[in-house]
Order: structure tokens, then sequence, then C-alpha cells
């Protein structure tokens, strides 16, 4: 009897029970609580604000009082004459960023990587990183200006080449929309890409630069057999990501750049659709619909990424 | 070591090609600063490449003396300084307290976190949140839904826990609150993260057009750029009308010696050059950051 009090005294003493413990550190619970809140109430509560592509959402009603419809939003979107334009400005637009934009640091990495004389590779460096820190309308202000029928540089200098005749408006044109697109995003992001790969290609051992030139291999022989195969894993890695965002085509680069109506045949992704329906027309409910399907999909894409890396020994988690 | 005649090919092909790249990365910089600083109706002539003309500070007085621009360059300031001041100091605070082992819940709100970086509610519910919330046209749209990011308390987080333990401990033995250390020790000594998160937060205040641009109607509130958007834009517009009405737009550009071109071009240069100032006194920072960002993927 007296053992078994002294015992419950004891872990009363030494374990206090939950509420106490969470008082006795009021002080750093103030530190992580509020911030909680914050991303309790503009992160999952829009979260559970999906459900309003069950509804017919109306301002008036709030999302309390909307009427539920089911899945009729979301049939209207998979019948809707454009979802086939759609999907296939998503997947086109982002397999051309993913076949051109993924290689492209890596490849100005390697080039990096054989200069020399340290004044030119920062300047390179300096300048390439650059454009990443604009926003997207300063580089859609350039890519107007550049390819302006009203002087831009680009026409006078394919006039200058005999190239042809009269200006060309190359922002009208659907047939060079997904170029001017790719181009446009590799020209801002390569720089500052490439920052991870060059970190990733410092990191390997210089033994075997020196063994492999022993040998006789060339510069460029050793960037094939040491450097990229060095660096794999990392790009590995950041494959699997690409493919996570495959479904993010862009938003603000073709909001800004294809802003034309005459583009919009070409120019139309999941992203700008749903901000076009949603924030424009109003037609909350339905947006929200087209939302949550581009979601569903580029989850099943990581997973699916992941599962194959794992495969190969390179998971993300 | 001397070169082989292949590695000598390599070596030019790739000076060469650097060049090159250099040099388009650099061009519409050059060129658009060049238009601005050129006489406005003398651009319309054609020819502007690397040099101006003829040389005028025309359209930087005019953008300067248009007071929707200056407001607006105002507001992106205000944005800027008050939107870092805040997301860094609430996200490094949070980010302390998400260090300490003793923390009933840390793996909860951990989980709880991490979750947000996958998941989120898309553009649509988060719009018809900030409008319950009656944040529509208001400065604080700009600043409050942002004010808390995981990605930087992610990395603050890994930053603070490779700081070395004794100098938390001596504090506390001196009588320091939680509080305290992390105000007196921790914040004074996370020089580098700081810079390269400010810097990171800084530059998405400056340069994000598009929030603003669904959130406030009221134009004296717009920033800069979401500013120079709808100005792009409208200049889009104009040369599709121009097509149509050339007669009547031309006559409008003899009036006066500044055109829609050079005018859109100094706002331009003067909504980069904020930008252009920090960049290279921060630039060894943000690759470090970086590294730490790719790290924690």
């Amino acid at each position: 009897m007296s053992q078994t009090s002294i015992r419950t005294a004891r872990e009363t003493y030494s374990k206090p029970n939950g509420i106490v413990r969470l008082l006795r550190q009021w002080d750093i619970q103030l530190m992580v609580l509020p911030a909680l809140l914050f991303i309790f109430l503009f992160s999952y509560v829009p979260m559970y604000g999906v459900l309003t592509a069950f509804q017919d959402y109306s301002l008036f009603k709030g999302f309390l009082g909307s009427p539920w419809v089911g899945f009729k939003h979301f049939e209207m979107f998979f019948n809707a004459p454009v979802f086939w334009d759609i999907m296939r400005n998503t997947l086109v637009i982002s397999l051309l960023k993913l076949i051109v934009g993924f290689p492209a640091p890596i490849l100005l990495a390697l080039m990096l990587n054989e200069i020399g004389n340290r004044t030119f590779k920062r300047t390179i460096q300096t300048i390439s990183y650059l454009p990443h820190f604009l926003s997207w309308v300063i580089v859609s202000g350039f890519v107007l200006s550049l390819l302006s029928t009203d002087n831009g540089s680009l026409n006078i200098l394919l006039q200058k080449l005999n190239l042809i005749e009269e200006p060309i408006n190359f922002l009208s044109m659907p047939e060079y929309f997904w170029g001017i697109l790719v181009t446009t995003g590799v020209w801002k992001e390569i720089g500052f890409a490439s920052i991870v790969y060059l970190a990733a290609i410092a990191g390997v051992d210089p033994h075997l630069y020196e063994a492999a030139s022993m040998d006789g291999a060339s510069r460029f022989r050793q960037m094939f057999t040491i450097t990229l195969p060095s660096i794999l894993p990392v790009v590995i890695v950041f494959s699997i990501l690409a493919i996570g965002n495959l479904l993010n085509a862009g938003f603000e680069d073709i909001l800004l750049l294809g802003s034309n109506p005459i583009l919009r045949d070409v120019s139309d992704v999941l992203d700008t659709y749903v901000y076009r329906i949603g924030i424009e027309n109003s037609r909350y409910s339905y947006a929200t619909a087209a939302g949550i399907f581009k979601a569903v999909i580029s989850v099943g894409l990581l997973a699916g990424a992941n599962y194959v890396a794992r495969r190969s020994g390179n998971s993300l988690w | 070591m001397k070169l082989s005649g292949g590695d000598k090919v390599l070596s030019v092909t790739i000076y060469v090609l650097l060049c090159i790249l250099g040099f388009t990365a650099f061009y519409p910089f050059w060129n658009a600063g060049v238009v601005s600083f050129n006489l406005g109706t003398d651009t319309m002539k054609g020819g502007i490449t690397f040099w101006p003309r003829a040389f005028s500070l025309e359209n930087y007085e005019v953008v300067f003396k248009d007071k929707r621009l200056i407001d607006g360059f105002v507001i992106s300031i205000l944005r800027t300084v008050i939107g870092t001041v805040l997301t860094i100091l609430a996200t490094s605070i949070f980010a302390y307290g998400m260090t300490k082992r003793e923390l009933i819940g840390r793996k909860f709100y951990m989980i709880a976190c991490i979750f947000t970086m996958y998941f989120s509610g898309g553009l649509i519910p988060s719009y018809l949140l900030i409008r319950e919330l009656g944040l529509m046209n208001s400065f604080w749209v700009m600043v409050i839904p942002g004010l808390i990011s995981v990605w930087n308390m992610i990395i603050f987080r890994a930053f603070f826990m490779g700081m070395p333990a004794g100098l938390e401990e001596s504090a506390k033995i001196d009588g320091s609150s939680n509080w305290g250390v992390f105000f007196r020790i921790i914040f004074p000594l996370s020089g580098p993260v700081l810079a390269t998160l400010s810097l990171f937060t800084a530059v998405y205040h400056w340069n994000d057009w598009f929030a603003p641009g669904i959130y406030i109607s009221n134009v004296d509130l717009l920033p800069i750029q979401t500013k120079l958007q709808q100005i792009l834009n409208s200049n889009i517009m104009n040369e599709q009308m121009s097509k149509m009405d050339s007669s009547a737009s031309s006559h409008l550009n003899q009036m006066r010696s500044v055109t829609s071109k050079s005018l859109s071009m100094a706002t331009m240069m003067v909504a980069t050059v904020p930008i252009l100032c920090v960049y290279p006194f921060v630039q060894k920072y943000f690759v470090k950051g970086v590294l730490i960002g790719s790290l924690k993927e």
C-alpha cells in the first residue's frame, strides 16, 4: 500500500501530465503555435475548401450555404470542347520544357567547369544567374521588345541577314509560341539551375581526372566518363522533381506572353485555364474541379517517378 | 600540362559557346536600357541596338513625373521592406521553436508543415479564403498570406541546429529565457542564412505582380510590377489597334517625343534597378543558400 503510493507519487513528480508539461513550456509553444495556426489557416483551410468543386458555390451563399452537386463540374470539365486542347498544351509545353530546359543547365555547368580563366568564368556566371531574379513581367517586356515588329532586334537581325523581307509578328503566330516560351524559360533559369550541378562537379575527386589523363583520356572523354557519372545521383534526384512538376507547364510566363487571344489554342494550359475560368469568369466550383484534376495527376506522377527511381536506388524519400 | 589538339578544339568551342550565351543573356538588358535612354520618336525610326542614337532623359522624366508610377514604386518598396522583415522574423522564431527537443508535439507539427509543401488547396480555394477573410483590396493581402514559409523554416531550423549547443547552454546558465537566447544569441549569429533568405524573400516581394493583380483593384495600392504588366498589356492592345487605325496613332505620336515603347522600357529599367543594386553584394550568399535548400530536398 505504502509502496504503490510512493510509486505514484514519484511518477506524478517525474512525469507530470501532458497539460502541465505543456503549460510549463508555454514559452517555446508560443514560438510555434501562432505560426502553426497561420499554416492551418492559409494551407489547410484551402485544402478543405477544394470541396467547393462538388458544390455550386456562390459568393452570396458562402461555403456553408451553397448546394452540393456531386461530380457535375468534373463531368463538365471532361466533356468541355477545350479539354483535349488544354491537356495537349499542358503536356507538350511541359515536355518541351523538360527536354530542353533540364539538360541545358547541366551542359552549362559542364562547360563552365572546363574554363580555366577565373574572371571569365565569374563573369559568365554573374550574367547568367541574373535573369532568375527578374520578375516575369520584366522578362516578358524584354521578349515583347526584342520580338516586336516595330523594330524589334530579332526582326532587324533577320532582315539584315536577308532571311526575311517583312518583319514577322512572332507573338501573334501560334506556330512560334511554344518555341518562344521554352527559349524564354531556358534563358531565365539556365544559369541559376546550373549552381547545383557546379557544386556537385566541384565535389568530384580530382585524382580521378589525373588518373584519366595519365591514361590518355582527352578532356572531352573525361567529361563523359568521369564528370557526368559522378554527378548522376544529383541529376536523378532533380529529374524526379522535374517529372513531379510535369503538369506545371508554366503560369506567369504563359499569362504574360500568351495574352493575345489568337494564341489561346496553343497557350491555354491547366493552370491558366483555372485562372481564367475561376478568377476572371467567377466560375469558382468549375475551376476548382479542374484544379483538383491537375493535383491528382501531379501526385500520381511524382509517386510514379519516385517508384522508378527507388528501383534504381536513388529515391527521394 | 600541354593541351592536346583535341583539347584545344574543345576549349575554344566552349569559350565561343559561353561567349554567345553571355551575350544573349546580357543583350536584352542592354537593349532595353539603350531604348530607355533614346528619344522615343527616334527609336520609332528603327535600328536601335547597341547604342543610343539620340540620347535623351525624357523618358525617365515622364516616368518620374507620373504620380501613378511613383505611387507604385513606393508601394513596392513598402511591401518589400515590411513583408521581408515580418516574414523573416516570424519564420525564424517559428524555426527556433521547432529546434527544441522538449517541444511537445514537435513531430506532429513537422509532419503538418511538410505536408503543405506537397499539397495545397490551389488557386481558387485560396482566393475564396482571402475574400472571406476580408483581405481584398488591402495592402496587407501582399504581406500576410506569405508570412510563414515552411521552406524557409526548414532552412532556418537546419542552420540553428548546426550551431554549437554550448552557446545556448551558457546563456541559459546566465539566466536567459528561451526568447532571450533567440534574440540575443541565435538571431545575431545567423548572418549568412538571414542574408540569403532575406534576399530570396525580398526578391519574391519585389517581383510579385500576380497576387496584387487578382486581390487588389484599387489602383493606388498596386505595386510597380503589376502596373508595369498593365502598361505592357495595353501596349499589345495598342499595337493591334494601330494596325487598324494607324493614322490616328501616328498623329498621337507626333505630338510628343515619348512613345509607349520608350516609356515602358524606362519603367522596366526603374523596376529592375533595385535588384541590380543588391545583386552583386549578395551573390556569394545566394549560392550558399541554394545549396542548403537543395540538400534539404
